[in-house]
């Protein structure tokens, strides 16, 4: 029998307000085996420890059960505070009594009694814990950045700077991201290309850091310290080892008609490409969908010009295998599809574009060569009219409830820019607030009201409807004036909502990270760790954990970095004990649990056993490398005859805690 | 077909391939056919039985018979490969110590059926186009076979043989099969209905165990309800639902398993229709996770034993689980 003590605590006002500490304590004290129950304010507080410390040796307690807030909070608290008292740190259970208990009853007595069933369930695990012993697992020295947008380049460029290998797997042929695609930068305007270029160079030059291009991640298997990644190189027909960059190819390649995706569309790229000028690395890639030689057979131009012969219309995709210690999420953003907001007439005039074709016409490198001219005639805009929130801060279903955070600030650049540029211009911008907390960031603002005289107008574009003289005519309301307002505008900007991009939930599901309902990446502490994901060894940088300005990104990015490069400093880590155990006897040798197991922690042998009347028998048997196994049950749930149990969480201590529930 | 098998185990086991033979043999009465193992010719000329009564499936026999010396001929009809190639998966049996014919099947009956037809007084059977012709102390009797087969075989999945090393006779195809209708009804129902549906069938069981001893999805070393350690093994019921839970437990334990060969239901005394349970996680499976058929194959990973991106999300499992 143990000798239990329960340990209730009031975490100031949080539990004791809804659950009644003293009820808890005093009722949990007739349970079987509890030799002492007590409360306090603090548990985990230095006074609070000493009190369990004391206990446990005045009482000789052999297990410990603190009625406390969620087992992730404190469990890895009170299991070095009851080490420290001489019993096994996993005899100590967590009731949880806060984020379970009493945060979400409102009825103290609702509460209280809840609290007891929770305390009741913990006391009947507790009689079944054995003392576990942790081993410990190597790590790999090596990181994976998935994303080469800044956040990804960013990360892989502090993780080498602290002398670690590092891998960017990128799925476009080139790094850079967004931010490539963006003229100017806020709040201080200087030029995306030039701020970020050089960091691009540096990714591609450092010797830590190898850069998987046009490349996407597959599979993932392992954990913290020891993952298996498969990512496919996705063939591009061009030999990247032979390559120069030169881009002969792209000028005589036949196929014309391709729609830039560098330039979203608003001009062409033949068939054969290079994104933009200071691609890294600077390769061509072929488009499988459009290339003549590819579809039919028939071309083979680029092949004929290529000097250095790196064309390879066999090339196939390539699935390579590496091992990491670490991985990176810095899967980026989006902006939304417009689909669902017609009222703003994009999909029926060119003239109404989003914000970051509008980035793209202002861009030197853009289709007008940074002319600010209308998609549908060439012509010089006199009127643009710039649409803030379209489908950010939506509750109506159409587009995204959360502020997209960048679009204020990207806004009041557009407008500044254009009145800096085209004086004559009238430039208005329909706005639900204006957000603008950031360094220099209402600065900025204000320059673009009072400096500027852009037109600031608070309220909700209506409608947009294209006019017979290749106007627009915007219907707005001004909600401070109280009147409705109709402009005749040559151009219409639409502040498209961003969205985590497409390809970070299946890389969730593949990394076991959670999300939100929005598709971001979920922090493991919203305040206290926001660039760890709960995934032990996967870490989160940039938008794709929530949306973000660059300079925020790369805060983030470096932040991930810096757990990063904390993790792989370590040459071992203390594995988990609670992990896996066969009992051999039970075993049918069906496979099942060596199918489930996302480690491959289980390996079946044909053992000799002893059986009935001096005869022996080969049977197969599955064994538990306890050193891989991360104790997630999978095994335990798929074996059919229930040999696989987990220690720690028997299936025994769970009906315990289930009957104690229950009763 | 009886001599033709008789005459192919003679030579099998005249040439060495084989030492014994898992077949039928007459029991008490006509239609009480049961497994046997015979290991001579004499044998098999004395006792060798294959008729239409002989619905056993010797797939789970073959558990215990194949870790035995020597090679073991085993007759399978369709139904029958579909948990041999299960058992195979799962290397409950050995492969290489099996030798299998496989064997044409248009349905087998039971003595019960026929009772129930008011058939009695068997003394044989025989198939003439689409009827039985039962031999009866009272003369012959004539019966549709629609009217005489159990539901599995009338909603037969498949008269095509998944595993054999030969075969006599030819073989059929996967079937249209209508399995899913009764399950679609139960679905149907309020779940007051299904409830009371459920207690009305589920109530008669007697717990003789003999659905879990026949069924060749539950071959495991020890059973949980004969393990104490487990904490559902138990001798007597505490209440009137402990048997239901019995089968709700045993149909989790052989789900995505099951190759819906219907002996739960042929072997139960109560007639329980316990086959329903089965083919509702059937029905599951392929919807959530797509057609799926259980010994199809051995290769093909179960959809409950596999996890990957385009599974439905556990809301949705919910949702439409909850029909």
């Amino acid at each position: 029998m143990q000798r239990i003590g329960v340990f209730v605590c009031w975490c100031g006002s949080n539990i004791a307000a809804t659950v009644d500490v003293e009820a808890v304590s005093e009722a949990l004290k007739s349970e079987p085996g509890v030799v002492f129950s007590t409360n306090y304010q603090y548990m985990c507080s230095e006074a609070g420890q000493n009190m369990i410390k004391d206990a446990i040796k005045e009482h000789n307690l052999t297990g410990v059960v603190i009625c406390s807030c969620s087992p992730r909070m404190h469990e890895a608290t009170f299991r070095k505070t009851v080490q420290g008292a001489g019993i096994n740190p996993y005899m100590v259970e967590i009731a949880n009594i806060r984020e379970q208990c009493s945060w979400i009853h409102k009825d103290k007595q609702t509460g209280t009694e809840k609290a007891i069933i929770l305390g009741k369930a913990a006391i009947a695990k507790v009689h079944l814990n054995a003392p576990l012993t942790a081993g410990e697992s190597p790590v790999v020295k090596r990181a994976l950045v998935i994303g080469g947008g800044i956040a990804g380049i960013q990360t892989a460029l502090d993780i080498a700077e602290a002398g670690f290998d590092v891998d960017i797997v990128e799925t476009k042929p080139t790094i850079g991201g967004k931010m490539t695609q963006i003229d100017k930068t806020f709040p201080t305007l200087d030029c995306a290309a030039c701020i970020l270029t050089p960091k691009m160079v540096d990714c591609a030059q450092n010797e830590k850091i190898h850069i998987y291009s046009y490349s996407e991640v597959t599979a993932v298997k392992g954990f913290v310290g020891n993952f298996t990644v498969s990512i496919k190189k996705k063939a591009r027909y061009v030999d990247t080892t032979k390559c120069t960059g030169c881009g002969v190819c792209t000028e005589k390649c036949p196929v014309k008609n391709v729609p830039n995706e560098f330039n979203l569309g608003m001009n062409n790229r033949r068939a054969i490409y290079i994104p933009f000028a200071q691609a890294v690395p600077k390769v061509a890639t072929i488009d499988a969908d459009y290339c003549n030689m590819l579809k039919n057979g028939k071309c083979g131009v680029c092949s004929k010009v290529c000097t250095a012969g790196a064309i390879d219309y066999k090339q196939q995709d390539e699935i390579i295998e590496e091992k990491y210690g670490a991985i990176v999420a810095a899967t980026g953003f989006n902006p939304i599809k417009l689909d669902n907001f017609d009222e703003f007439a994009y999909s029926q005039s060119k003239d109404v574009i989003t914000s970051l074709e509008f980035e793209r016409l202002t861009n030197a490198a853009g289709p007008t060569s940074g002319q600010l001219l209308r998609p549908s005639d060439g012509k010089h805009p006199h009127t643009i009219v710039f649409v803030q929130c379209v489908g950010s801060r939506d509750t109506s279903g159409c587009g995204k409830p959360y502020c997209s955070k960048i679009c204020c600030m990207y806004t009041a650049k557009h407008a500044m820019l254009t009145r800096e540029k085209y004086p004559d211009t009238d430039v208005y911008v329909f706005y639900i607030d204006v957000r603008t907390p950031g360094k220099n960031f209402d600065e900025f603002y204000r320059r673009a009201v009072e400096d500027y005289n852009v037109h600031y107008i608070k309220g909700m574009v209506g409608k947009v409807a294209p006019r017979a003289d290749g106007t627009l005519d915007v219907q707005a309301s001004d909600l401070i004036s109280n009147e409705q307002l109709h402009i005749s505008a040559d151009l219409v900007v639409l502040a498209a909502a961003i969205e985590p991009d497409k390809s970070a939930r299946p890389l969730a599901t593949m990394l076991t990270a959670s999300m939100d309902t929005n598709d971001f990446f979920t922090e493991a502490h919203a305040k206290l760790r926001p660039v760890e994901s709960p995934t032990a060894g996967v870490f989160l940088s940039g938008t794709c954990q929530g949306p973000k300005d660059i300079p925020e990104t790369v805060s983030q990015a470096s932040a991930a970095a810096a757990k990063v490069i904390g993790l792989l400093c370590k040459d071992k880590l203390t594995c988990n004990p609670c992990v896996a155990h066969s009992d051999e006897m039970l075993c049918n040798g069906c496979s099942s649990c060596e199918k489930v197991c996302p480690y491959g922690a289980i390996t079946y042998s044909d053992k000799e056993f002893r059986m009935p009347d001096r005869t022996t028998a080969i049977r197969r048997v599955a064994a538990v490398n306890e050193a891989v196994c991360q104790g997630c049950g999978a095994c335990t749930v798929a074996c059919p005859s229930g040999a696989m149990d987990l220690k720690g969480f028997s299936n025994k201590q769970i009906m315990a805690e289930v009957d104690a529930i229950c009763k | 077909m009886q001599g033709k098998m008789i005459a192919r185990a003679k030579e099998l086991l005249q040439n060495g391939t084989v030492n014994r033979v898992i077949g039928w043999k007459a029991g008490d009465f006509a239609y009480d056919i049961t497994p046997a193992v015979f290991s001579s010719a004499e044998e098999l000329d004395a006792g060798f039985v294959y008729n239409d009564f002989c619905g056993a499936n010797f797939s789970k026999y073959l558990v215990k018979e194949s870790r035995k010396e020597g090679k073991i001929l085993v007759f399978l009809k369709p139904c029958d490969t579909y948990s041999f190639n299960q058992l195979t998966k799962e290397h409950r049996i050995i492969r290489d110590n099996i030798y299998v014919v496989g064997v044409p099947c248009d349905g087998k009956t039971d003595g019960e059926t026929l009772k129930l037809k008011g058939i009695t007084g068997i003394t044989g059977i025989k198939t003439e186009g689409d009827s039985f012709v039962v031999d009866t102390l009272y003369g012959e009797k004539t019966i549709a076979k629609a009217d005489a087969l159990p539901e599995r075989c009338l909603s037969c999945k498949s008269k095509k043989h998944v595993a054999y090393d030969e075969l006599l006779g030819e073989d059929g195809e996967v079937c249209e099969s209508n399995r899913f209708d009764m399950v679609e009804k139960l679905e149907a129902m309020s779940s007051e209905e299904r409830f009371a549906f459920w207690r009305g069938e589920l109530s008669r069981c007697i717990r003789c165990n003999a659905c879990r001893n026949v069924c060749p999805a539950c071959t495991c070393e020890r059973c949980v309800f004969d393990n104490d350690n487990s904490g559902i093994a138990q001798k007597a019921a505490a209440d009137s639902f402990e048997e239901n839970m019995f089968h709700i437990i045993r149909a989790f334990h052989v789900a995505g398993r099951c190759t819906d060969c219907g002996e739960c239901s042929r072997v139960c005394p109560q007639n329980i229709p316990l086959h329903l349970l089965n083919r509702k996680f059937i029905k599951d499976i392929n919807e959530f996770y797509g057609e799926f058929q259980a010994g199809e194959d051995t290769e093909t990973r179960a959809p409950l034993n596999i996890f990957d991106t385009e599974d439905v999300e556990p809301s949705i499992v919910y949702e439409k689980g909850g029909n």
